[in-house]
């Protein structure tokens, strides 16, 4: 049932994604909003936060309810595997339910508590243990995933699991790129979502500044985001290629061991020749290495029958493609706006910020899918084949009609709900509701 | 105390919690789908939205804390009940899809208050009991088999078994029973003297129901397990307090006096029926495959998950209760006096 059940792992996972991501990086953009407006004290800044927090209230709803199923999932559709794993790897899979149940409680509070307080910085503090929950969670799953690429902290005798220390398997070479990449790619996919938002709202003729405002400030964290994304994914380009060289070899076609290692993209393979590439030379090499000469490992010194898909290489090729674009992209737009460029404001600009959003998703799909995919034929990699791990139960085919009808009817309506919502009360009209409560104070 | 008592004990008194929190909640769905059904709705929605909203996420923890948990202190649960339950945990999920989705398309969202919707989440507050409860039949044996050492499970004994019916019909009863007498105090604390009435009335008309089917499991058990059977009389004396406070809760609701010590005893009657059970099924995970005590993980993994527990406990208890103290014990908020929502 290994078939099915990845399927089924890969449906669940790749929706839950979309939300999580949003959940780790939007708490920051609105506290970035919310703090911005309360300096500046600029009513602009802070209702984008809130209506940005509606807005998340939706997503987080959907992520938890996609979270609960993928964890249940795990020890369904993975028995075997959570059985060995969890004897293991369990620390940080519990602690992450405390930081769950953090966000969750400073979520609902800080949600029904606003203008409540009489000093607005005390409400702004309640939104920092909902984004430090949200994050916290995102590096311990994340945690859990680099001990299935970079096991260790336990020994095999006979058969059975000795000396587990879940200390030294928390902190598995895989963790400080992978936590990291993971991190600053959900922040710059937020920023580039909500971007993408107020770019549409522009192209919609609506003129008002506060879309304006919003656009700059977003951009801005997406172009920081997005560099520190790039430089943390070379990093990660050499943890593979010292942990994980077959990865890093499928991703790039790379057959024979050897420096000055060219970087393939995109293109066809034709036995072990890579056809219609676009070759760069010796970048491989320093990707992996940081120097020309490194001697970057090739496929055809792994086994036959642990080297990954090959077909990782689209996805690898996506996901960077994706990251160098958004980032040449998100300079261009700053630069334009700081210098009073007029590209920045044509219209064919907006529709590609409008574009950046979902690449930027996009991004993050191509990226998980690598390193995924890649970890294959492992499910635990050089203990545990991905088809050992597999529930034997022959219900799975049945599951994923349901699911995938689920996540169907979970998707349509977040995007109703959410466009419904805002056309329903457009910011000009609450921003002149909240002058007229305003005006009637004073 | 050994390790494998101190995990099974704090992950039963998380199961517990949910028990008491998701029966708020699943049963309060329900009660508005019926009053909706009947014409009633304005009676009820207000109370429900404003408790249920701020705090259903942090319900739906308490679930993800008990299945994450078992794994971690008991990691071989996974093998027997991760293969065999495949089909009703998915069911479950879906349930819970349904009410997190009508949590946030429905109150937080565009409020679609679609009749379907409405009746679609309250009915999901009786199927997920159902859908969960059978649980507990299966850890009883008897209705698991190894085949060629894979576990599965028999879905026709099952089906057929009146233990398994009757666990079933427990917790829906329970379930609105818990959640009536709940709701009869909040109602009464918001000053809502017509929800109060109507709730008071659920809660007392699922008081019988409840007991009768609990006493039924008991002799159930007679024949199924005859094993865990001895061991529950042995703790009868455990039993009959929870019966006494039982009364308790029904005698105040029926003077129509101190809803909120009623529910407090209410409380105290589960947890004791709740522990009793839990301590005469000791020290079986599964009858008779598994045990807390071939089921454990290992030494160091059972403290450091001790150790990150009582850590979390330290930032969690301080921030329940501001929630709490926001939320159900804030008068304005609770008569719905202020509304903050963003
Ligand atoms: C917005 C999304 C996004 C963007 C623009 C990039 N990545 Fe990425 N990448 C991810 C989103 C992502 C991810 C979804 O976050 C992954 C999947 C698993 C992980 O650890 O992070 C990932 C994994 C990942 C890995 C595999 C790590 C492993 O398997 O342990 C490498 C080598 C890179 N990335 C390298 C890059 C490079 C050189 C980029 C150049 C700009 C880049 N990524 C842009
Ligand atoms: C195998 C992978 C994963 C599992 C088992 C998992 C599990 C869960 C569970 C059980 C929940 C619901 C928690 C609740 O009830 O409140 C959840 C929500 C969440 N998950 Fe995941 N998750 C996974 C992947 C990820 C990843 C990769 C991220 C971040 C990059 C992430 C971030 C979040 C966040 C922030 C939430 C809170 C809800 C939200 O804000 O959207 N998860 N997850
Ligand atoms: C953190 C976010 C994660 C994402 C987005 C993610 C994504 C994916 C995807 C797309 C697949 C399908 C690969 C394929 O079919 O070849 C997959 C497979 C799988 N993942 Fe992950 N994964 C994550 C983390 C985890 C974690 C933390 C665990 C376990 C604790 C896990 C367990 C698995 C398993 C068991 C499979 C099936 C084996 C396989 O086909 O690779 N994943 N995951």
């Amino acid at each position: 049932m290994a078939l099915q059940s990845r399927i089924l792992t890969l449906m669940t996972l790749s929706f839950h994604i979309i939300y999580a991501t949003i959940g780790v990086g939007v708490p920051l953009m609105i506290m970035i909003a919310q703090w911005v407006g309360i300096r500046k004290n600029d009513e602009h800044y802070i209702l984008l936060a809130r209506r940005w927090a509606r807005g998340f209230v939706i997503t987080v709803a959907v992520g938890v309810v996609t979270g609960t199923a993928i964890g249940l999932q795990l020890s369904l559709l993975w028995p075997n595997f959570m059985q060995m794993a969890g004897n293991v790897i369990a620390l940080p899979l519990f602690m992450e339910v405390f930081a769950f149940f953090f966000e969750a409680i400073f979520l609902g509070i800080y949600l029904y508590t606003w203008d409540r307080f009489e000093d607005q910085r005390k409400h702004f503090l309640l939104l920092v243990p909902v984004a430090l929950g949200a994050a916290a969670s995102s590096v311990f799953i994340t945690i859990v995933n680099s001990f299935m690429n970079a096991p260790q902290g336990f020994d095999v005798l006979n058969g059975e699991l000795v000396n587990v220390s879940p200390l030294l398997a928390m902190f598995s070479p895989a963790v400080p790129t992978k936590v990291a990449h993971v991190l600053s790619t959900a922040f710059m996919t937020s920023a580039f979502v909500l971007a993408s938002i107020a770019a549409f709202r522009l192209l919609r003729g609506s003129n008002h500044i506060y879309h304006k405002k919003a656009l700059f400030l977003t951009m801005k964290l997406a172009l920081i985001f997005s560099v520190a994304t790039a430089i943390i994914g070379d990093f990660s380009g050499k943890y593979l290629a010292e942990y994980q060289p077959e990865k890093l070899a499928a991703a790039e076609w790379h057959f024979e061991t050897g420096s000055e290692a060219e970087l393939v993209l995109f293109g066809v393979l034709e036995g072990e020749e890579p056809k219609y590439a676009i070759r760069i030379p010796y970048a491989l090499s320093i990707l992996a290495h940081g120097v020309p000469s490194g001697e970057v490992i090739g496929l055809n010194d792994f086994p036959e029958d642990e080297i990954p898909p090959l077909w990782i290489h689209y996805l690898f090729d996506t996901m960077v493609t994706l990251g160098m674009w958004l980032a040449f992209f998100s300079f261009v737009y700053v630069i334009g706006a700081w210098r009073g460029w007029s590209i920045v404001t044509r219209k064919w600009f907006r529709w590609l910020t409008v574009l950046s959003g979902p690449l930027a998703m996009l991004a993050i799909q191509a990226g998980w899918w690598f390193t995924e995919v890649g970890r294959q034929p492992w499910i635990l990699r050089g203990y545990m084949k991905t088809s050992e791990g597999a529930t034997t139960s022959g219900q799975v085919d049945l599951m994923i009609v349901m699911f995938a009808g689920l996540y169907v009817i979970l998707g349509i309506g977040t995007v109703v709900v959410l466009s419904r919502m805002y056309k329903r009360n457009p910011v000009e009209k609450e921003l002149a509701q909240r002058e007229s409560v305003k005006g009637g104070e004073e | 105390m050994t390790l494998e008592i101190i995990g099974i004990s704090v992950l039963w008194l998380f199961l517990f919690l949910y028990v008491i929190v998701a029966s708020i909640d699943f049963g309060a769905g329900f009660f508005n789908a019926y009053s909706a059904f009947s014409d009633k709705q304005h009676i009820l929605t207000g109370i429900i939205q404003r408790y249920l909203s701020p705090v259903w996420e942090v319900t739906n923890v308490f679930f993800v804390f008990f299945f994450v948990g078992i794994i971690g202190f008991f990691p071989q649960t996974a093998f027997y009940y991760g293969t065999t339950l495949l089909v009703p945990a998915s069911i479950a999920l879906i349930l819970l899809a349904v009410r997190g989705s009508y949590y946030a398309f429905a109150t937080y969202g565009a409020k679609i208050n679609h009749r379907g919707y409405i009746y679609m989440y309250g009915l999901s507050g009786l199927m997920l009991p159902a859908a969960l409860s059978p649980v507990l039949a299966i850890s009883e044996g008897g209705f698991m088999r190894l085949e060629g050492g894979q576990p599965s499970l028999d879905y026709w004994a099952l089906f057929t078994s009146p233990l398994m019916w009757s666990i079933v019909v427990l917790s829906i009863a329970a379930v609105l029973y818990i959640s009536a007498v709940f709701l009869t105090w909040y109602a009464w604390k918001a000053g809502d003297e017509k929800a109060t009435q109507l709730v008071r009335k659920y809660a007392l008309v699922w008081a019988g129901p409840t007991i009768v089917t609990a006493t039924g499991i008991i002799f159930e058990l007679r024949g199924h397990n005859p094993e865990h059977y001895a061991s529950l009389l042995d703790l009868w004396w455990m039993f009959a307090l929870s019966f006494l406070l039982f009364l308790g809760t029904v005698f105040l609701i029926w003077k129509k006096r101190n809803y909120g010590l009623a529910f407090i005893l209410l409380v105290g009657q589960f947890f004791t029926a709740f522990f009793a059970y839990g301590a005469s099924h000791y020290p079986y995970l599964l009858y008779p495959h598994l045990t807390i005590y071939d089921s454990f993980t290992n030494e160091s993994m059972a403290i450091a998950l001790i150790i990150a527990f009582i850590a979390g406990l330290g930032l969690l208890l301080p921030s329940l209760y501001l929630l709490f103290r926001l939320f159900l014990f804030d008068k304005d908020y609770v008569k719905g006096k202020s509304d903050y929502h963003a």
